[in-house]
Formats: C-alpha cells, structure tokens, sequence
C-alpha cells in the first residue's frame, strides 16, 4: 500500500519497463533494480514466473525448478525499486528511447490486492470447478483461486469461468472474504507510464500438437504434450507427483518419447526450426521417470541428438546408460489407441528390424517452443518487427536489439533457448538500457528500509523449526512428520512444523509472522543447501525485526534425501541428527552487523577477444572507466580467424568497427601483448598488476571480468599436419575469404565432424562446429556450385533458427553422411577414378547399410574448441573455479550464468563454453550488466562474520597475523602487553587465524569454537544438547 | 530390523563452504548415494578447522573423522587456508599415532564444487575403510576410559603445540610433501618436553601481574595471596614466566618433572616484615 501511495506522489515515471514475467524478465528486473534504476516490471498472468515455474526439475543438475526460481520472485517483491503490474498487458508504446509512453492495462482481478490475504476461504466457497491452467488443465482449480502456491502477488484472482461473470449470478465468494477484498465492479484499468528503455520478454508458448493431427493430442487420452508430463512429474502437480494416465490413474511403466514434435518440419504446421531444449528436457524427464519408478521402460523416438550445451552430452550419456531406457533413431507414427486399455500404438522402423508397431502405456510429445501467442498484437504495441517465424527479428550483430531503438529483447522471444541463456540475455539487455540511461542512474531509485531488530540478547533462545518437503525431494525420503515430532522435543525449540515449500512467499511470510507472534529469536530451516536460500530467510529474518545471523539452515535434501534416497529409515534418523546440531548451534548464535565495503568504480576485462571487447565496451558506455588486458599483440581474439557468419554478417568490417571503437573510448585503456603476473584483492577492491612494454602498472578496480575466451584443437588424427589438403574449419573459411583457387576450384571435399571431442578425453560437444562446417559447405557451393561437398556427422546439431541453413545445404546438394564414433571414417591418399590424387575416405553408410568411399580433394575437419591455455593460471590468479572440462565454471549453471561464486568477477565468451559469435555477444552484454549491479553502487556490504579478539586471551603470540595475508590482524602494545587487533572490514572471514590461536582468544563470529564444538557434540549424540533432553525426558 | 552386531560407524566431516561443500551438493543433485552415517558440518575454510575439533570429535567417540576443502591453489580466499588445512591435519595424524589411535581415521580430501562424484566416492571409500577397522579403540586395542584420558591429555597440550608449530602450521609451500612435514621423534619429544609452570610460594609478592596477564585465568590470585598456578586450566604457554617481575623471578618452567603441589589455601597470606621496612629491605624471603 505504500508502494501504491508513492507511486501516486511521484506520477508513473520510470527508467525502465520490463514486458514478461518469466526468468528472464525477472533478472532483467533484478539487474536493474539493483543497478539503480527504477523498473516497471509487466507481467500479462495473475503471477510472475513464466514457464520455468511451470517445470518440476531443470536440466542439467536437475535442480528443482520452483526451489530455485521462487526466492527470486520474492526478490522482485521486496525490491524498493521494482513496481510489478501483473495482470497487465502493453497496449501502445509511443516515443522514442529515452522518452516511451507506454500505455498499460490492468485487467480486473475482481480481487483488490490490496485486501486479499491470500487465506483461499473464497476458493473454498467457489462452486465452480475449472481445468486448472497451471497445470495444463489436466485438473480441476476453481474459478476464483491463486495460480500457484508461490505466486507473487499471493491474492486470488477470478478467471472468465466464473459463474457470475458469464450467467450473471452466484457471487458466493464475495459473501464469503472476510476482508470484502472482492471487488465486481473492477474494470480494466489504463495507465500511462513513462520510461527510458523497453526490455521484451514475454517468452514462448509449447507447440500445440493439435494442430498436427497425425499425433493425436486432445484425441488419445494417454498422448501427453511435455509440459503436461512436467506437471505429472512435479509434486505440486495434478496428481501430487505421481505419475498417472488420464485414462484409468494407473501408473504407465512403458513410456514412450517423441522428439521434434512441431519442430524441424516444414509441413503443414510445424515449425521449421529445431527448438533447442527438447532433446535434453526428454532426457531429464527420462531419469526423473526412472527415479519415480525405477522400473519404468522409457523409449525415446528420435532424430539427431542435440547435446550442444555445457555438460549436456554427460546428462545424454546418464540418460542412455539407465537400465530399461531405449534410444531409437526413427521418425514415428502415431498408429492408434486400444479401445479398451486406451493404450497407444507407434509405427517406427529400424535399420535392423525394419518397420514395427509396439504399444505403450504413454506417449509423451517432446513439443517444440513456438513464439507467444498473440505475437502480432506485441509487434504491433511495441512496434518491432517479426522474423519468418515469428519470433523477435533481432540484429545479427547483437540478438538484444529489436529494430525499434530503446527497445530490447531477452529470453526465447530472440528465438528458442534454455534457461541459461534467458537469464545471461536478461543481464545483457539490462546493460544495454544502462548505456542510454546511465545519466539517469539512481534519480528514481530507493533504498531498502528494515524494520529495527528487537534486541534479543537477554532472551533464552527461543527457536522454531521448519521442516521443508520440497514437495517430494525430501518429504518422499524423510518421514517428515516424525522430524518436526523430534524437533519439539529438543531443548531451546518452542515451534516447529512442516512445510511443502519453506521458499514459497506464503511459508516466508508465515515463518514472519511467527517471529512476531511466537516470540521467535532463532529460527532453522531444515531444507536444501544454504549456499542458495539462506540470503532469502536471512532476509525474511531481517523483515520480521530479528538479527539475520539468528538464522541456521539444516541440509536435509542435498547432503540427506538425495543422497540416501534407498534407505528412508536411516535418512529420517540423519535428518533429525542435522536439526539436532543445527538446534545446538543455534543456542550459540549471535547477533551480527553487516557493514559497507567501498567499491571501486573501475572495471578490468582480461581477454580482448569479441567477448571481452563487448564487455569493456558496454561498462565504458556506462562511465566506467575498464582497462582490457589482452595476451596478444592485436586485439580479436579468435574472431580474428573468422570471416562469415550464418546469418551473412561482415566479420571482419564488424571487428574493425568494435576495435576502432574500443581504442577511441575515453573510458577505455587497452593494454596488448600483456601478462597479469599477480592479482589480489576482494570484491569491490581488487588490484591487478598488469605487464606489458610499457612496464608495470599496478591498477585498483571493482569488478573483474574474465573473458580468456578459447583455444583451437590441433588434431592429430585424419593427416592433419602431414598433408596440405587436410585443414580445420577455420583455416577453410580463410582460404575461402582470400578467394584460395586451390580451395574453391577443388571437385569434392569431405567434411569430418566431431573431431577431438565427443570422445573420452574430451566429453563433450563443441557446439559450433555443426554450423560452422555448414556455412562452410554453404560458402563452397555458392562459389563453385559443382563441388562435391560431403560432411561426416554423428549428429548435426543446428539449434534454433540454423537449422533453416542444414536444410538450404542440403537442398543445394551438400550431402550429410551419418557414423558412429566406433567406426570412424578412414582417410588414405589414392587416386580418384579420373586419375587424379585424392584423399580415399571411407565410411559406413547407415542409409545404404554399406561402406560408402569418398574421393576428397579438401578434407575439412571440425575441430573441437578446447579450454585457453590460460584457463588454470587465470583460475588461480582471481580465484575462479574450473569445471571437469576445463572452461570456467559459473556460479550457478541455471540461474548465475555469468557469475563466477567468487564476488565481484564475471565471465563472458567461450571461456564459459563453446558458444558462436552472437551468443559470446549476449553473454559478454550480461557479465557487463552483472558488473554494473555491483559499480553501480558506492558501497558493496560485507558479511558480519569476521574475526573480533578477546584481549584478555590474547597472549600477544603473533601466530594470528601472519595466517592472514588481507592484513586484517595488528599487534598492538597495550598495558597488558602486545594483543592482537582485528580490523573487520579487511576481515575475509576464513577464520584462519582462528585455527592457529593458542588460546582461542581470535574467533571468527557465526564459525566460533563454541558452534563448532556444539555441533561435533550433537552430532556425535554427545554435549548439552544431549543432557537437556535426557532431563526433560526424565522429568517428563 | 535392526542388524544386530553390524557396525555403523559414527563419522563426521567439517568441509569448506566453497568447494568440498558444494561437491557435496551437487553429489546430492546427481543422487549420488553413500553410506548414512557421515554428518557434516559447514566452515568457510578447510583452514578454519582446529585441532581441538578434531581431537573432541576423537574424545567423544567419533570412528571417522573427515575434513575437506578445495584442491590446493584453488582456495577462495587469498591466505589459501587448504596449505593450513593439510599442515594441521597431518600434525593431528600425528598426534594421534602418539596415543596410539589409528591416523587413517582422520582423512583429508580436496573436492572441487564441481566433483559430485568424487565426493561420493571418497565417503563411500572412507566408510568402507572405517567400517574395517571397526569402532574407535578396537583396531587400536584400546579400552574407551584409557583412550579418553589420552585424549583429553593431548587436548590439552594443544595450546602448547600450537605455540611450538606455530611455523610449521602456517606453511605454505607447494611442492612440500606435507605427510613428511611432521616426524614421529618430533612429536615424541614435543610431548615429552611439554613444560609446566610453578610459583614458587617463598618469591611470590602477590602483585597479580601474571593473573591479570594469563589468557587462560589459570593463575588463582588474590592480594596479598600467594599466587598458585591452577595446573588443569593452565596452557602452558610461559606467559606468566614473561610477565612475573624480574626482581622476584616467583614463575620456573619445569620440565620432565613433577610439578610441587600448590601450598594449602589457609597458607596463602604473605607475611610481611614490618610496614616500615617493606620500602627499602627486599620483601624477598629468604
């Protein structure tokens, strides 16, 4: 309400409106909020969450996806700088960037959110029982209710099946609230608002298989699309996590998968694109289905398999090894349905069996990602333009700019992507509006206000716990009911119960309003891992007026019932242990003070390929002052080699463009042919020695980003390096730009995909290569149209819209010849029917069913994109993890993507991970966004959990000082001879000192003796904790 | 139901939050499985983790005891704590060799944030490993009330040792082969020479300097009291030795001795001879 209020004070002016409420809307918002721009966040859904808060699990860590999305929604509610307008939809955008006035309509609710306490009485009342649209209408919601557990905004809504909307009577809910929050009068209600900058993204809808009859979804009771089956799989879903057929609610043990359901085909309906994320969200409800049911037959119809992403091809390989899990290549049909069983029948075939109809319990439709629905009413509101296929037309150059100025574009409305990429193209958008509002930063902006924390140091400790389910994750393991049974009876704790989802806004504000009411001054969550949720409940700690280091996290799903998933006995024991010595620690807890660290409002790039170009650039643009540390004498990194894209983009007159612009910015220092021989430092405060010809220069900056990018594999297979018609990719497209006759007059050459990774020294795919060796073939065709070009492939992974380019190649004749990585291709020198030397290469033919021998002039291979040679040292410079295959492992694969876990460093381009040019483009736009979050602000707050000294332990031993190399420590002379002295804003928090201490007169606070001593004890059945419950027991 | 004679060790592990921590978390997202019976417990750094942790951990009956943190060089933080980690850890093998408790119940392992597996593995070897050896004592073929007593005596030279290793704790050298870091003699005579401090009743003048000075409030003092060393709190770091007044040097390290029994507390009052005198004759008895 006094959000509300405000607004009216100030008049709707913001810097920026965001339009579409799914992750990548929310970072958006998230970014710039913190960055210090007022945001305007539009979501057209009674919630924000989009469609990620429709899925159980996300793929690759199989993460649960609410867990991880939720505490962001309650993010953007409690951001004094993010209006959310749910329920609203754009109507017109007029003006120019800088200055939009955008209309926006707010349907009626019939629910004033004001009132609404979220209590759900009304959807009680509610006789009218409607399929439930958050779970794909495969059950039953009333007409009044709330979308889901974890919306944001937690109000109830009517939807257009109410009785009394449609036939003019009932009103029962009206009758019912308590708070008469509803409201029938409502009407839709315009508003203007004005904004600097637009950011669009309203994401994608699944492919509706209606539309193709020949699958028969909506006909065959027991043919689910793949968004049905994820809310099968989800514990919040129809049917509580059970899977279960529509038909008879019996569980289906013989599933079957079709992949490419709308995309990849250019009938009638389909989409001609591949959809990017079916392959690999078939394979994730593949191992959950194993994990419901480990019985399960799973059968997977499919076509190539686009393992591209980070760690995909491992979760490929996981997924092929369960037992009962049959991939088969096959295009399929859907055959029919037993009218009795109402199981459904498929038609595939088989290199080896011919063709063959089976039948299985269920058909699940891996469905394509198709653009949003009412794509012609966004373009026309914003007035951007449309690819031809419906999707966002975005610039080759940069995939965040729509072709109407100001207004940007994240998510899949750029085209179909993962969660990953929506949320990196979120922070990048966020960086673009900061370069055309920068002047504005922090005019609209508020701070955060918290309520004054009740002093509770005189209090004996009063804790409640909180036992979390996570809808099945723990609760399916654990007997969660006994654990919260076992907490009450431990000492100290006056309240504990359970919860579905602890991280839901509902659960928060409960465990609040239990702070309040109860008398709560400990609180414990006993949930998932605290390095992900412990920032939301210290942050609901805060909001309730307690300290936020009163505040314990109990892992019970990661380091519990994931691990022990077998055995529920043993895991339900370990459980109540882990909330045993989280009880005993809390005891010990202490009120601690955060403080404010200054930061440094410069930024250092290390790397100036394309990424790191970008990147400096875009902070620069937002005054910034950034020095870019390249390795090489030139800056351009590999782009340099490249001089075509896909999309018939100018490389090299793009690369001179941003060099030229790099070198001519002010805020810019460029320094090549440069080493970094020592970096230290902490966020906001690093300080980086650079070397170069023009000596040492020591700088000071706030932020780091890492974009080393990555190196080219020199194959030792095929010839390479022993015969000069054996080349890479790379080398091709230069000789083709240079216009090498030897190249482009040649008769047939033969393209070899996969080589040097998909293999077991390196396990995973290089993701380019496919659409590199296509825009090659694509090249040599257009120059001599008679060549014979050939490409060898184990699967042709052209994702998204480049799959437009694999069919235009094969339409021009470049033929595509599939192996398998046991049987290689075989290359000798020989002679070609007309007598001329050729490179003899042999194949099997999988189509023909026999070896196939092709004569090559060229022999092209697609060598894999390796980790930079400086990876390990630049990993240890700025301490940043690398992952198992060398590329810099991101602070969370999901929802940190350009995040390293050490504060204050970014990464960007293909240091992450094999990406394409555009895609290095996005991301190094996010990790200059992500960096602005933090330079955007004068101050970066600390954790209150440093060292502080006992004098009077202190023995004056020195031993402490020199375990610390951040000069934390001080000897002092005092009366009382020297004492060491803690300064806490040098203070890391490592707690080293603190092991070396011989008196324990050093300890670092929330990791003190006393925790750690009470926590060994409970956890060994041993200490206080132990005593007081064998006394109340006794007593009892 | 319950399997009666099989052994489920008590384990426990103190892990860094960076790596080892979030090794164990993605052990879990992968599902992962392994034994039960480890509970861990959460530190910022593998560094921050103590002797007398690990040693209460032993004293209250822990069969396994495990610390892990992130590959060497990769430490989040700048002070790289895991070279402290391992210095400690190996000290404390040793330590417990001394009182004749098997080392390999302690074990020090780096697991990277991105090593899920090789964080399960390591648990399930290092059950394997402590269910073979059985319950603390019985591989050792030691009785529990001997064993703590040994215990509780090494803890409490822990101060001592980490006075005299105070170097060798803090190493950090990258090519060093820390398992040699510390040998068997070495520790053999640490132990042995562990000294003890005593006030001499006939020097001490009751000036409260040392009491007000000791860390460990293990010197009992009152005025014109003679001050009495309190043997079971004091920690042996000679910080009263430094601090008695040269002219009365009351506090003697002694060492490989018996320590005299404190004088009876009604003995305690200083006798003073005569307040005219007490300006210029030495107060000293004697």
């Amino acid at each position: 309400m006094e959000k509300e209020l405000l607004e009216k004070g100030q008049g709707n002016f913001g810097d920026v409106m965001i339009v579409g409420g799914g992750i990548s809307g929310i970072q958006a918002a998230l970014d710039l909020g913190t960055a210090g721009f007022k945001v305007y966040f539009v979501e057209k859904s009674p919630t924000v969450g989009g469609k990620m808060a429709h899925l159980d699990k996300t793929f690759p860590t199989n993460d649960c996806s609410m867990c991880i999305e939720s505490p962001k929604f309650v993010e953007c509610k409690r951001h004094p700088n993010i209006e959310m307008l749910t329920y609203s939809e754009v109507e017109k955008v007029e003006g120019e960037a800088g200055d939009f006035t955008v209309t926006v309509v707010r349907k009626p609710r019939y629910v004033d959110e004001t009132k609404c306490t979220g209590c759900t009485v009304c959807v009680e009342y509610c006789p009218v029982k409607y399929p439930d649209q958050f779970n794909q209408g495969i059950s039953n919601n009333k007409a009044i209710h709330i979308y889901f557990a974890q919306a944001i905004p937690l109000v109830t809504y009517v939807d257009d099946s109410c009785l009394y909307l449609k036939e003019g009577k009932c009103r029962v809910c009206e009758a019912a609230c308590k708070t008469h929050a509803i409201n029938f009068d409502q009407k839709p209600e315009r508003m203007e608002i004005k904004v600097g900058a637009i950011i669009l993204s309203p994401g994608i809808e699944p492919f509706d298989a209606r539309v193709r009859e020949e699958y028969h979804y909506g006909d065959f009771v027991n043919v689910v699309n793949a968004l049905d089956y994820e809310r099968l799989l989800c514990a919040t879903g129809p049917y509580e996590g059970e899977i279960l057929r529509a038909s008879d609610r019996k569980h289906p043990h013989n599933i079957a998968w079709i992949h490419c359901v709308g995309s990849r085909q250019v009938t009638e309906g389909g989409n001609s694109y591949c959809s990017a994320v079916c392959c690999t969200y078939t394979q994730k409800q593949v191992i959950l289905t194993k994990d419901h049911d480990d019985g399960a037959r799973c059968t997977i119809f499919h076509n190539d398999i686009r393992s591209y992403g980070k760690d995909f091809e491992r979760f490929y390989q996981r997924t092929e090894n369960l037992p009962g899990v049959r991939f088969i290549r096959s295009y399929v049909s859907i055959e029919r349905e037993d009218p009795v069983t109402k199981n459904v029948t498929v038609r595939y075939s088989t290199p080896d069996d011919g063709v063959k109809e089976e039948e299985f319990d269920m058909v699940v439709l891996s469905v394509g990602l198709a653009p949003p629905a009412n794509l012609k009413g966004i373009a026309d509101a914003f007035g951007i333009e449309l690819n031809s296929h419906g999707f966002c037309k975005i610039n080759p150059a940069n995939p965040l700019l729509t072709t109407r100025p100001g207004i940007f574009v994240s998510g899949a409305f750029q085209g179909p992507m993962d969660i990953p990429e929506s949320v990196l193209s979120a922070s990048g958008a966020g960086s673009l509006c900061g370069e055309i509002l920068s002047y504005r930063r922090g005019n609209l902006s508020k701070e955060r206000v918290y309520p004054e924390e009740r002093d509770v140091s005189g209090e004996e400790p009063k804790i409640g716990v909180y036992v979390c389910h996570c809808g099945a994750n723990i609760g399916r393991i654990v007997n969660v009911p006994e654990t919260v049974a076992y907490s009450l009876s431990l000492p100290n704790v006056v309240h504990a119960e359970e919860s579905l989802f602890i991280c839901s806004t509902e659960a928060a504000a409960m465990l609040a309003k239990d702070i309040e009411e109860r008398g709560l001054n400990r609180v414990i969550v006993a949930a998932c891992t605290p390095r992900t949720h412990e920032p939301l409940f210290r942050d609901t700690l805060r909001e309730a007026g307690i300290n936020q280091y009163y505040y314990d996290m109990a892992n019970i799903r990661e380091h519990c019932s994931w691990v022990h998933s077998k055995e529920k006995e043993a895991a339900t024991q370990k459980a109540k242990d882990i909330i045993r010595m989280s009880v005993a620690r809390s005891c010990h807890l202490e009120p601690l003070q955060e403080f404010d660290l200054p930061v440094d409002k410069r930024a250092l790039v290390v790397g100036g390929g394309i990424s790191g170009m970008t990147s400096a650039l875009s902070i620069a643009k937002q005054g910034h002052e950034v020095w870019l540390v390249e390795k090489e004498k030139e800056l351009g990194g590999m782009v340099r080699k490249l001089h075509y894209t896909l999309e018939g983009l100018d490389v090299q007159a793009f690369l001179k463009d941003l060099v030229a612009k790099v070198y001519n910015h002010p805020m810019i220092h460029v320094y090549t042919g440069a080493t970094i021989p020592e970096a230290t430092g902490y966020v906001g405060n690093f300080v980086t020695k650079i070397e170069s010809s023009r000596g040492t220069a020591e700088i000071k900056h706030g932020a780091t980003v890492v974009a080393i990018g990555a190196d080219l594999y020199t194959p030792t297979e095929y010839l390479y390096g022993e015969d000069d018609r054996v080349m890479n990719h790379l080398e091709l497209e230069e000789r083709i730009a240079a216009g090498d006759e030897k190249v482009i007059g040649a008769k047939s050459a033969v393209m070899i995909q996969c080589v040097g990774c998909r293999n077991e020294e390196r396990n995973y795919c290089s993701r380019i290569c496919c659409s590199e060796s296509i825009k090659n073939a694509l090249l040599l065709k257009e120059r001599n149209p008679d060549m014979d070009v050939c490409v060898l492939f184990r699967d042709i992974r052209t994702y998204g819209f480049k799959e437009d380019y694999y069919r235009e190649a094969a339409g021009k004749g470049v033929r595509f010849i599939r192996y398998e990585p046991d049987k290689k291709p075989l290359v000798e020198p020989g002679k070609a029917e007309d007598g001329r030397d050729v490179l003899k290469v042999t194949a099997p033919d999988y189509v023909l069913g026999k070896g196939i021998e092709l004569d090559a002039d060229l022999l092209v291979l697609a060598a894999a994109i390796i980790p930079s040679a400086a990876s390990q040292e630049v990993s240890k410079l700025f301490k940043v993890a690398l992952g198992p295959d060398g590329f810099c492992q991101e602070a969370h694969v999901k929802l940190r993507p350009v995040d390293f876990a050490a504060e204050g460093v970014y990464l960007c381009g293909t240091a992450h991970y094999p990406k394409l040019m555009s895609e290095a483009i996005s991301q190094a736009y996010g990790a200059a966004g992500r960096a602005l979050t933090l330079l955007a602000n004068d101050t970066v707050v600390a954790s209150g959990s440093v060292c502080a000294v006992n004098e009077k332990q202190c023995m004056g031993c020195g031993a402490c000082a020199p375990a610390c190399t951040y000069n934390a420590i001080e000897l002092r002379e005092t009366k009382q001879g020297r004492k060491a002295e803690v300064i806490p804003v040098l203070c890391k928090g490592c707690g080293l000192c603190n092991s070396k201490c011989p008196t324990g007169a050093i300890q670092l606070k929330h990791y003190t003796d006393e925790e750690i001593f009470s926590q060994i004890l409970a956890g060994l059945h041993k200490g206080d904790i132990m005593e007081q419950q064998d006394e109340a027991v006794g007593n009892a | 139901m319950s399997s009666e004679g099989q052994f489920k060790p008590k384990m426990l592990g103190i892990i860094c939050n960076w790596c080892c921590y979030g090794g164990a978390d993605l052990c879990g997202v992968s599902r992962f499985q392994y034994p039960t019976y480890i509970r861990l417990i959460r530190v910022m750094c593998s560094g921050r983790v103590d002797l007398k942790h690990i040693l209460l951990a032993f004293a209250n009956g822990v069969d396994g005891m495990f610390v892990g943190g992130c590959h060497i060089n990769d430490c989040h933080y700048n002070p790289e704590g895991n070279y402290d980690a391992m210095s400690m850890v190996n000290l404390c093998k040793k330590l417990l060799e001394h009182i004749g408790i098997n080392p390999k119940r302690l074990r020090l392992e780096w697991v990277s944030a991105g090593e899920g597996i090789r964080f399960a593995n390591i648990m399930n070897e290092f059950a394997r490993e402590i269910e073979e050896l059985g319950p603390l004592g019985k591989s050792e073929g030691l009785e529990t009330a001997e064993l703590n007593a040994r215990i509780e005596k090494m803890a409490k030279l822990v101060p001592y040792i980490k006075l005299e290793k105070m170097e060798k704790l803090a190493l950090h050298d990258i090519n060093g082969d820390y398992t040699k870091l510390y040998t068997s003699e070495e520790i053999d005579g640490l132990i042995r020479e562990a000294p003890s401090y005593w006030i001499d009743p006939d020097r001490c003048q009751a000036c409260m300097t040392c009491a007000r000075r000791c860390p460990a409030d293990a010197v009992i003092s009152a005025k014109n009291q003679v001050h009495v060393i309190d043997q079971d709190k004091c920690i042996r770091c000679g910080t009263c030795l430094a601090a008695c007044p040269e002219r009365f040097g009351a506090v003697t390290k002694i060492v490989g001795e018996p320590v005299p029994p404190p004088l009876p507390e009604e003995k305690r009052a200083i006798v003073r001879k005569g307040k005219e005198g007490a300006g210029e004759s030495s107060p000293v008895a004697g």
